[in-house]
């Protein structure tokens, strides 16, 4: 196996084994969605209006909550260090991290999120459209994600800095992906919104590792 | 480049901003007192009447909002590519200058808005962009106090730094998009005559000038500040 794909493996694995916590951040998103009906009232029209707004900032704060288990244990317990001397580039270490988190967490959340758009009324229609625009930018969330996991692994209580840091960062793929959406219940072209997703989707697949290799590489001193 | 490194010197950068610092300040001075001093006496706005005067604060202080993370961002690499000693001292000095201005501009916004339209804030593109803009600072800020090292905390700010200023861009033309999708909300769109311009650049001049005051200002605190910090720890070490 590659190095990249065995970082990929190794993450996955201990993601989803004992203690890993990918399973709470399903039970996360799936709490905190319920959460809306009862804050804002049963009304079915209300609920669908506000649907894919709803599920996109939850699935998004459910990427953010797991996002100190990218580097955190590996500093804590010097894995880091090891996979930054290993010959694949901490570039690529940053992007595999990034990959498997991705799978643990914005993966599980696109594929949850119709069962809970149902519970939102959200139009059936919508769904594909739902769907794809998540796999476009979910990979942002993890991806952007990475740099303040980064800047922030060495800090004390680094959790809620590392939300401040992370939301301004996450406006553009919100706003894209919940218009890609709302587009397709008004009854128009989602495309330019989707295109415009996987334009943010290619910047940060280009640009993030660099940086967040870069605030590793500097947290590592 | 010579001249980047001629300032690299701590105590020749301190000599010097201290020789300027009371003329800045009187530029300062002079530039907002005459600024205001004429904006108030021109003519009310044909439209907006009395309102409309706190223009005066917000163009400038919302374009000043805008160029201080530029400049930051600037020094930000400066500091990160030449590791130039006083750079990221000076972004980190600009932050809370430019949270400062971000604050003024939407609160002086919110102001203006509530006479002319009837609200002190609508979700429109300008607002969101400069209200996000203002949570970058924010979290800036908060990473340089969370980490105690100020060699650390300077990378870390910077590589921030520089992912924010790559994003601003997506940022402001992703909430334009968004905004002009719902409800598009036509405003500032004055045309500037001379009565008004005069004054409104004379301002504009008087914010760049009281920043650049206050920025040297805060450097010289700031390399004093550490200088300090490091004789403490020689003497804890002692």
């Amino acid at each position: 196996m590659s190095p990249f794909l065995a970082v990929i493996a190794r993450d996955v694995r201990l993601a989803l084994r004992q203690g890993g916590g990918s399973y709470w951040t399903l039970l996360f998103f799936v709490l905190t969605v319920t959460l809306f009906p009862l804050g804002v009232g049963p009304d079915l029209a209300l609920l669908a209006r506000i649907g894919p707004g709803v599920l996109w900032v939850v699935a998004l704060l459910a990427a953010m909550l797991s996002l100190d288990r990218m580097f955190q244990a590996d500093y804590e317990d010097g894995s880091l260090e090891l996979l930054a001397l290993a010959p694949l580039p901490l570039e690529l270490t940053v992007l595999a991290k990034a990959a498997a988190h991705w799978l643990t967490t914005g993966l599980p959340v696109t594929l949850l999120a119709p069962a809970l758009g149902f519970l939102l009324a959200v139009d059936v229609t919508a769904y594909p459209i739902l769907i794809a625009a998540m796999l476009l930018g979910t990979p942002v969330l993890s991806l952007v994600g990475s740099i303040g996991a980064a800047l922030t692994v060495g800090v004390r209580r680094g959790g809620v800095l590392l939300s401040l840091l992370v939301i301004p960062l996450y406006v553009p793929a919100l706003i894209f992906g919940a218009l890609a959406v709302e587009a397709t219940l008004d009854g128009l072209s989602p495309r330019p919104h989707l295109l415009l997703l996987g334009a943010d989707l290619l910047v940060a697949l280009a640009l993030t590792p660099w940086a967040a290799a870069a605030a590793l590489r500097l947290n590592l001193e | 480049m010579a001249n980047l490194h001629w300032l690299a010197n701590p105590g020749r950068f301190l000599r010097i901003a201290n020789a300027v610092l009371p003329y800045l300040g009187a530029l300062t001075a002079a530039l907002l007192a005459w600024g205001f001093f004429a904006g108030l006496s021109a003519p009310h706005d044909a439209t907006q009447g009395a309102p409309a005067k706190i223009m005066y604060v917000h163009v400038p202080s919302a374009i000043m909002s805008m160029a201080i993370f530029g400049a930051m961002a600037v020094a930000s690499a400066v500091a990160l590519i030449w590791k130039h000693p006083l750079a990221d001292i000076a972004a980190k000095a600009s932050a809370v200058i430019g949270a400062g201005f971000t604050a003024t501009t939407l609160l002086s916004g919110s102001l203006w808005g509530r006479p002319t339209w009837g609200t002190f804030w609508v979700w429109d593109a300008r607002l969101t962009s400069e209200l996000i803009l203002f949570f970058i600072y924010l979290g800036y800020i908060a990473i340089w106090q969370a980490i105690e090292d100020p060699n650390r905390a300077a990378r870390a700010a910077a590589i921030l730094c520089l992912a924010g200023s790559v994003n601003l861009p997506i940022i402001h033309y992703s909430v334009e998009w968004w905004n002009t999708l719902h409800q598009p909300a036509g405003l500032l769109q004055g045309r500037t005559d001379s009565s008004m311009a005069v004054p409104l650049l004379t301002l504009l001049a008087g914010f760049f000038s009281f920043y650049v005051t206050m920025l040297l200002w805060r450097m010289e605190r700031e390399v004093v500040g550490r200088k300090i910090r490091q004789l403490r720890l020689l003497r804890a070490q002692a």
